[in-house]
């Protein structure tokens, strides 16, 4: 399904002006190549400030993977996620739909997209990085020459927190850190703590 | 608001640009001249500074070629990007979420509607009487105590000095000053030409012969050379401008040195918050410059006692 682009850049524009989010890039720098962008979740904002601060012919072709059960429901959000943001919609009930899932988002891969997924799978309340459900995981084994690269999204749980609707215009940031990649024979949980450990590191940076 | 164009006014803009001009000139000379490293990075902030000027001088002209509406919007989006850099950079929690939303959406916006609707009674206290009792209020009913009182007045704190102390300038322009009726505007020009250029000839002097550091730990860049270089020399041009305000040359001299301390004053509060905080500067807005806070950290300190000062002695 082809995005609106001109929703896309209006809606690209008022997330950087309510959230102030400027991309850091540190160690890598932005390719039109696929990759997997995977961040810390705090806030509803986190998809939007992350597609937003893309450069804007990268994020013409950056998916969020987003869950079914909140982005499917008529009205708004599903206008988003299907005609501006070009989300990719996941069942989190697991089972014979995560097989089904992780296929799809192997094939956007495949087929030259980048994803923006948060492998926390819910959001936190900010203090700290959660565990990572396995999912990024049986995304790096599937593609393994994809490089995944750690972003560290700060302060959006201050602009707009689980349970408010009201946001506040704090500066957030979100800081892009160097690409991992599934090492040869590396263990799903020793993976996923390495990737925990990307994420928490960029968040220590001054 | 009507404000007068006389030509007293065109003159201080011209003079204005022309001082630009040689600015811009003494930069393209300078980054042809240098030759080291530092040097280079030194120059290239210069320029990158004297660009910005050329930008917020063409702002606030236009914005006090409006009148007097135009002035209130442009201090009250100063306001708000400020009390943005500021708040960003203060730890706050979770509950108070609801109070930063007031502060931001209804008693920022809400003071300078009292500037523009020249609601001199309520301007003074509405910050420090309204706001300042209702912060504590909507944090307690959001039920978080941990670090109450800290978190309490550092949204106190900024609301007064992002929002309070900068609508003291455009406030100007309510004032009736006998005599002088229609010519406010010269008033805040004289305010921010002299705190502006307090801050660019302290840096001026401070690049050229600062030795002696006057608060190291605090702003490293401070010295006493500079510093006082800088004061008197602002001093005598807010003196040299005498003939703009309602003021005589002598009381122009006191007025601008006490424009100068109370921006010195500000200058090295707002360094005080940075380094605590451990960052160079508020924000990345202003080219050259850092965040508007950096820009106007001078600025929040003497406004409110150029106001006040004014209003004593000539209203």
């Amino acid at each position: 399904m082809k995005a609106d682009p001109l929703a896309a850049a209006l809606l690209a524009g008022l997330t950087r002006l309510v959230t102030g989010v400027r991309a850091h890039w540190i160690c890598c720098a932005p390719t039109d190549a696929p990759r997997v962008y995977f961040a810390n979740h705090t806030s509803h904002l986190d998809t939007l400030v992350i597609w937003a601060s893309l450069p804007k012919t990268i994020r013409a072709r950056a998916r969020p993977v987003a869950a079914a059960d909140y982005w499917s429901r008529p009205g708004l959000r599903h206008w988003l996620a299907t005609q501006v943001l070009n989300a990719l919609l996941v069942d989190r009930s697991g089972g014979s739909g995560s097989r089904e899932s992780l296929r799809r988002l192997a094939a956007a891969l495949a087929a030259g997209d980048s994803l923006i997924l948060f492998p926390e799978g819910t959001r936190g309340e900010g203090g700290s990085v959660g565990a990572l459900r396995p999912g990024i995981y049986f995304v790096a084994r599937e593609c393994p020459a994809v490089e995944l690269i750690p972003v560290h999204l700060q302060d959006l749980n201050r602009i707009l927190p689980k349970g408010e609707v009201l946001p506040v215009p704090i500066l957030g940031s979100a800081t892009f850190g160097a690409p991992i990649r599934l090492e040869a024979g590396e263990e799903r949980d020793a993976f996923l703590n390495r990737a925990r450990a990307a994420l928490m590191s960029l968040g220590e940076r001054p | 608001m009507s404000l007068l164009w006389d030509r007293e006014m065109l003159i201080l803009l011209g003079a204005i640009a022309g001082l630009l001009a040689i600015s811009s000139l003494v930069g393209v000379v300078l980054s042809r001249q240098v030759s080291s490293e530092p040097a280079r990075l030194v120059v290239d902030n210069l320029n990158a500074r004297i660009r910005s000027w050329w930008v917020m001088t063409a702002v606030f002209v236009a914005a006090l070629a409006t009148g007097g509406t135009g002035s209130v919007i442009l201090f009250a989006l100063i306001s708000f990007v400020a009390l943005r850099e500021l708040v960003t950079l203060t730890p706050t929690r979770r509950g108070d979420h609801r109070t930063l939303f007031w502060a931001f959406f209804v008693f920022a916006p809400a003071q300078y509607v009292l500037v523009g609707i020249q609601w001199y009674g309520l301007f003074a206290i509405f910050i420090p009487v309204y706001a300042f009792l209702f912060v504590p209020m909507r944090s307690a009913l959001a039920g978080d105590t941990e670090d109450f009182l800290a978190r309490t007045a550092k949204i106190q704190w900024g609301l007064m000095v992002a929002v309070y102390c900068v609508s003291h300038a455009p406030a100007l322009l309510m004032l009736q000053i006998p005599g002088h009726e229609g010519e406010q505007a010269k008033l805040l020009l004289y305010l921010i030409l002299v705190v502006q250029l307090s801050d660019v000839l302290q840096y001026v002097f401070g690049k050229t012969l600062g030795k002696h550091r006057i608060a190291h730990k605090v702003s490293p860049n401070k010295t006493w050379e500079g510093t006082v270089g800088g004061i008197a020399s602002a001093t005598l041009v807010g003196t040299l401008l005498w003939w703009i305000t309602p003021f005589t040359p002598w009381a122009s001299a006191a007025i601008a040195l006490i424009l100068c301390i109370a921006g010195f004053a500000g200058g090295l509060v707002m360094s005080a918050i940075k380094r605590d905080r451990g960052i160079k500067d508020f924000g990345t807005l202003i080219e050259g410059h850092g965040g508007v806070l950096d820009r106007i950290d001078s600025l929040c300190f003497a406004a409110p006692v150029f106001f006040h000062v004014v209003r004593y002695f000539y209203t």
